[in-house]
């Protein structure tokens, strides 16, 4: 049996009166790449965003239902604790722009105050970099400012960033949309890799992206989850209707 | 027709454009004649003994504003000591509950005290701190110049951290770092060369204020800066730049006419370094999103 780490129990949100999330239920599973799809503003973002807590940084916003990391409920945890087990990677880059790339990786711990001596950061930000597939590209300019790189490196040095904080789950938001189809393939390698270690949840709405690399697609639409498989029965024999449209190009 | 019309419309674009050039050309006149003349004046007056020297007494030809020059400085430090918490956690404050009734209220009043004659905040001053105390000092004098500067660097450090975007704070939030830690380690040091040239640009403006001086550190025509007692030299009496060129501009005696154009001379080079300083900075520091 394979082990879960988050578990949605009849988990929903709002934007004030606006329910954008409807009794979602679903298992995340250890070391497997869980992809979420659905069409523009179906909930996906929300979710994810759910998961971290970020939600409820929009005023009004709230949530109904339940959310377990393995077994503690997320809503009562501290979300600074909570926040430093799942790490996130948004759709656009967003390092640090007063930080070089080495304080960047290591920002998780000296913003949050924990001391490490030098040769630990040194390892770890070799470690993370290398485990983001940048290190070769920044080994000899690790203290120029991180905003220099390009979009892409910028994307994987957030990766890099969000890993360096060994996190339990990790969570993507359409964290390959602004890349060229190059580092789109790098970052694509770089999670098949980082699922040995990583449990892995991605938003795409490219589903040739999430048919390469994810091992389960779960289908929300208009705030429900629809339908929820291993990733090669939803493409190649989904039972609901409405994933079938969607996954032929009918609509969204 | 159609050709007649275009040649029209290119005259009057000629016409308009010499018009902006003269225009602009004509207030830089008065600048460059301002700056011309205080400078002339001035030079004469600045030598050795103009920085070292304390001012005689009427009758007796020589003498500097040592004294003064410290005095300003002094005055302007505690100022901007005071003014900046305050100014920063206002303009963070704005920032952040911009749309809450308190900001929007914030936002009048420093508006308002922005606008406040400075010579009005002297007499305030005057009368909540000089009164009580029992005398003029130089701490009073930078509370007067500290309230003035407070709008400058409040406004400033809003419009700065208006511009930071929040994907940059959900970045940090993401990482666990607790609200306080994001601003004070991500969100201000993204926006330091802003507040940095909001503090320097109100430094700026308030280096040559006399008024409210005239009322609160009052003048004093010794050195009375005692390095052991800073705190104690601050409650008393203090000579500054503005004071002196005030006094001696309108005294009868051409020497101090001398030093007060010496002084002036000195205050401007002072100002214009300020700004250079903040376009330096603003530079510098400039932080790339
Ligand atoms: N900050 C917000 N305030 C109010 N409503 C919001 C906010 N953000 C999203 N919504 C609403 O919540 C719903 C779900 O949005 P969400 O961003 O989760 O969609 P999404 O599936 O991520 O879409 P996309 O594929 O376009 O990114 C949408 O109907 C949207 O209008
Ligand atoms: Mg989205």
């Amino acid at each position: 049996m394979e082990s879960t780490v988050l578990t949605a129990s009849k988990f929903g949100a709002y934007f004030g009166k606006n329910h954008v999330l409807k009794n979602i239920n679903l298992d995340i599973y250890k070391n497997k790449i869980t992809a979420i799809m659905g069409p523009s503003g179906c909930g996906k973002t929300t979710f994810i965003r759910c998961i971290n807590r970020l939600h409820e940084l929009t005023p009004g916003a709230t949530v109904e239902g339940n959310l377990f990391l393995h077994d503690e409920d997320i809503y009562k945890m501290y979300p600074i604790i909570l926040r430093k087990k799942a790490g996130m990677v948004f759709q656009r880059p967003n390092p640090f722009p007063s930080m070089s790339i080495y304080e960047n990786v290591i920002a998780g711990y000296t913003l949050n105050g924990i001391k490490l001596k030098k040769q630990e950061k040194d390892e770890l930000v070799q470690e993370s970099l290398e485990d983001a597939a940048l290190w070769n590209e920044v080994k000899d300019t690790l203290h120029k400012k991180g905003t220099f790189l390009s979009g892409g490196q910028q994307q994987r040095l957030c990766i890099a960033r969000a890993i360096a904080m060994k996190p339990e789950i990790l969570l993507l938001d359409e964290a390959t949309s602004a890349l060229d189809p190059i580092s789109t393939a790098s970052i694509e390698e770089l999670l098949l890799e980082l699922k040995k270690n990583y449990t892995i949840i991605i938003v795409t709405h490219n589903m040739q992206q999430a048919a390469r690399v994810s091992d389960k697609t779960a289908f929300f639409y208009l705030g429900e989850l629809i339908e929820y498989d291993e990733t090669k029965n939803i493409f190649t024999n989904p039972k609901n209707p409405k994933t079938q449209n969607y996954i032929t190009g009918r609509f969204g | 027709m159609k050709g007649q019309g275009i040649t029209f419309r290119r005259i009057k674009d000629v016409f308009v454009k010499g018009l902006i050039i003269l225009m602009a050309g004509c207030s830089v006149v008065p600048l460059v004649a301002i700056l011309y003349y205080v400078f002339k004046q001035g030079i004469e007056a600045i030598n050795w003994d103009f920085f070292t020297q304390l001012p005689k007494p009427v009758g007796e030809v020589g003498g500097g504003i040592a004294n003064a020059i410290v005095g300003s400085l002094l005055i302007i430090f505690f100022a901007a000591a005071m003014a900046i918490p305050f100014g920063i956690s206002i303009g963070v404050y704005l920032s952040e509950h911009g749309e809450t009734k308190l900001a929007y209220f914030t936002r009048l009043v420093v508006d308002a005290l922005q606008g406040i004659p400075s010579i009005v905040i002297g007499i305030v001053i005057y009368i909540w701190v000089v009164k009580p105390m029992g005398h003029f000092s130089a701490f009073s004098g930078s509370i007067a110049l500290g309230i003035m500067m407070i709008p400058i660097i409040a406004r400033s450090t809003e419009e700065t951290l208006k511009l930071i975007p929040f994907s940059l704070k959900e970045a940090s939030l993401a990482l666990g770092v607790p609200y306080y830690k994001t601003m004070m380690k991500v969100i201000i040091p993204s926006g330091l060369s802003g507040i940095l040239s909001g503090i320097i640009l109100s430094i700026a403006r308030i280096t040559g204020e006399t008024a409210p001086l005239l009322f609160t550190a009052f003048g004093n025509p010794f050195f009375n800066f005692d390095i052991q007692h800073p705190i104690h030299t601050m409650l008393t009496p203090m000579s500054s730049m503005p004071l002196i060129i005030f006094n001696y501009a309108t005294s009868p005696y051409d020497d101090w006419h001398r030093l007060a154009w010496g002084t002036a001379f000195l205050l401007l080079v002072f100002v214009l370094m300020l700004n250079i300083i903040t376009k330096i900075a603003t530079r510098k520091w400039k932080v790339q999103f």
